[in-house]
């Protein structure tokens, strides 16, 4: 049984259908990017896994049971944390404060803030000043610990390279190796497709809303790869 | 001089009751963005229940709010859950017109249940047991105590709110609701809480005015605008600044029933519209970083 399967996930913004039929599966202990052009549907896809936004999937199974209809808030303490686009820290609440929110749904596990500081000492220093305060990379690392806080079976994490600097990606992009040795399984979406296929053990590739490739990061070429990101008519 | 020490001194300790009135609304403003023009029939409303509490049921003004307290949490929680949620989103205006109607419907529900009479309820000698502090100067026994509860409240709420777990996803829910969910937060049940919370402090104000000065059904809006004032003033959000805005409007309308008793309301408005002007976000704004 697969920690999560996705069967025929539709999903809308209004009238506006951002994704169609999506298969994926994510066996435990894996790390799975998905890549894909600006707009290809990556991000929703994971705020629907999340429960930010509604669809019509005929079952998103995780651990086999469905989770497609519940609340985002009922999902965290299934195991699924996510780490948003854009760090989303809360302002008014400092370092630490925004670290032990991500602990709120009390799931048992071995994630602390002691764990957190030894994999990010440098959120140790900073953890009374605002969360909004931090430079761009430390906010990233506080919003991996904040979803670590949760003890996490899965982590999702939605454009973590996004407006980094690229020495601060590679500090960044460092930490998961660790998280996926403790057990955590990684789902990534990513515009960074270097970074991507570094981590992952298999990529999905979107294209405007539909799976366009699927497949091992060594088996897969430059050319096939950009075929399923752009459209293979351009 | 002693006077007007004495007018000061007065208008401090009414500005803790103010500070009550402002404490509620300035949770409910600073959890949900709700500004909640029922607030003042609410605490009418709670200043009705303490009397049935007393009368009916025999008890103590103070002892009644053991069952005052929990009648507005939960109400207030109810009133959150099944309807104010529904209008909460990116436009203020839904809850600003869904609270406006509620102000009417209670006010109605009330002048049926207990007409347009004046009302006060009785709290014996308290009412005139005072403190002599010096010749010609004494303080009320029950302004002190409002006073005394209003400050142990707001050190209460801010311990609430700075240290502990539910008040961490009070201020994260505020901040972004939609990223308190991925947090495991229910932002529905949490502004459920906040509103319940606020019905709380609701229901120690309403025991109060009810013993501090007569109420009718119709008294709510006057007690609106005290408490908006005292909120604007202190700094939307800034539970001390609630304090502070207590104080500055009580000592303003005593100042001003000093000089002329035609006076006294609107030197309190005065001081606000001053303020205003000098302070537009409030004396204790609270910093934000978007």
């Amino acid at each position: 049984m697969s920690l999560l399967e996705v069967n025929n996930l539709d999903a809308f913004y209004g009238d506006f259908q951002a994704l169609f039929g999506i298969n994926l599966a994510i066996e435990e202990g894996e790390a799975v990017a998905i890549i894909g052009a600006n707009g290809a549907g990556k991000s929703t896809f994971l705020r629907s896994v999340s429960g930010l936004v509604t669809n019509t999937a005929d079952a998103i199974n995780y651990r086999g049971m469905d989770i497609s209809h519940r609340a985002a808030s009922d999902i965290v303490g299934q195991g699924i944390a996510m780490v948003p686009e854009g760090r989303k820290l809360f302002p008014s609440l400092s370092v630490e404060e925004n670290l032990l929110i991500g602990g709120y749904s009390q799931r048992a596990g071995a994630w602390n803030l002691e764990r957190i500081y030894g994999m990010f000492p440098i959120l140790k220093e900073r953890r009374d000043v605002a969360g909004t305060a931090l430079s761009g990379g430390e906010q990233q690392m506080t919003a991996i610990g904040r979803a670590l806080m949760a003890n996490p079976e899965l982590i999702l994490f939605d454009e973590l390279s996004l407006g980094l600097a690229p020495i601060v990606i590679n500090d960044i992009y460092e930490s998961l190796p660790t998280i996926k040795q403790e057990g955590v399984t990684l789902l990534l979406v990513e515009q960074d497709i270097n970074k991507a296929l570094e981590v992952a053990d298999r990529v999905y590739c979107f294209q405007e809303g539909r799976v366009s490739l699927t497949g091992v990061p060594r088996n897969l070429t430059k050319d096939s790869i950009a075929a399923a990101y752009f459209g293979s008519d351009k | 001089m002693i006077e007007w020490v004495n007018t000061v001194l007065q208008g401090i300790l009414t500005g803790g009751l103010y500070a009550l009135f402002a404490a509620g609304l300035a949770i409910i403003f600073g959890v949900m963005r709700l500004v909640n023009i029922t607030h003042g029939d609410l605490i009418v409303l709670s200043a009705f229940v303490a009397m049935v509490a007393i009368d009916v049921m025999g008890f103590n003004p103070f002892i009644s709010l053991v069952a005052v307290l929990p009648i507005m949490f939960v109400f207030g929680y109810i009133l959150q859950r099944s309807i104010l949620n529904f209008t909460l989103g990116d436009d203020l205006l839904p809850p600003l017109l869904v609270t406006f109607g509620l102000s009417i419907v209670i006010q109605n529900l009330l002048l049926q249940i207990f007409s347009a009479d004046s009302q006060r309820i009785k709290a014996g000698s308290l009412e005139i047991l005072s403190i002599q502090l010096y010749e010609n100067l004494s303080v009320g026994v029950f302004p002190l105590i409002v006073f005394i509860v209003a400050v142990f409240i707001i050190i209460g709420l801010q311990y609430l709110f700075s240290n502990t777990r539910i008040g961490r996803a009070f201020r994260a829910t505020s901040d972004d609701a939609v990223t308190a969910q991925l947090m495991g937060i229910n932002d529905r049940h949490i502004f459920s809480l906040s509103m319940a919370l606020a019905l709380l402090i609701v229901g120690i104000a309403g025991l109060f005015v009810g013993i501090s000065t007569n109420f009718d059904p119709s008294a709510g809006p006057s007690r609106l605008l005290f408490a908006f004032e005292a909120v604007i003033m202190g700094g939307l959000g800034s539970l001390w600044g609630t304090l502070a805005g207590g104080i500055i409007l009580g000592v303003s309308q005593n100042i001003g029933a000093k000089l002329d008793p035609g006076w006294q309301i609107l030197a309190g408005h005065i001081a606000f519209l001053v303020i205003l002007v000098f302070r537009p976000n409030g004396l204790f704004p609270r910093m934000r970083d978007d």
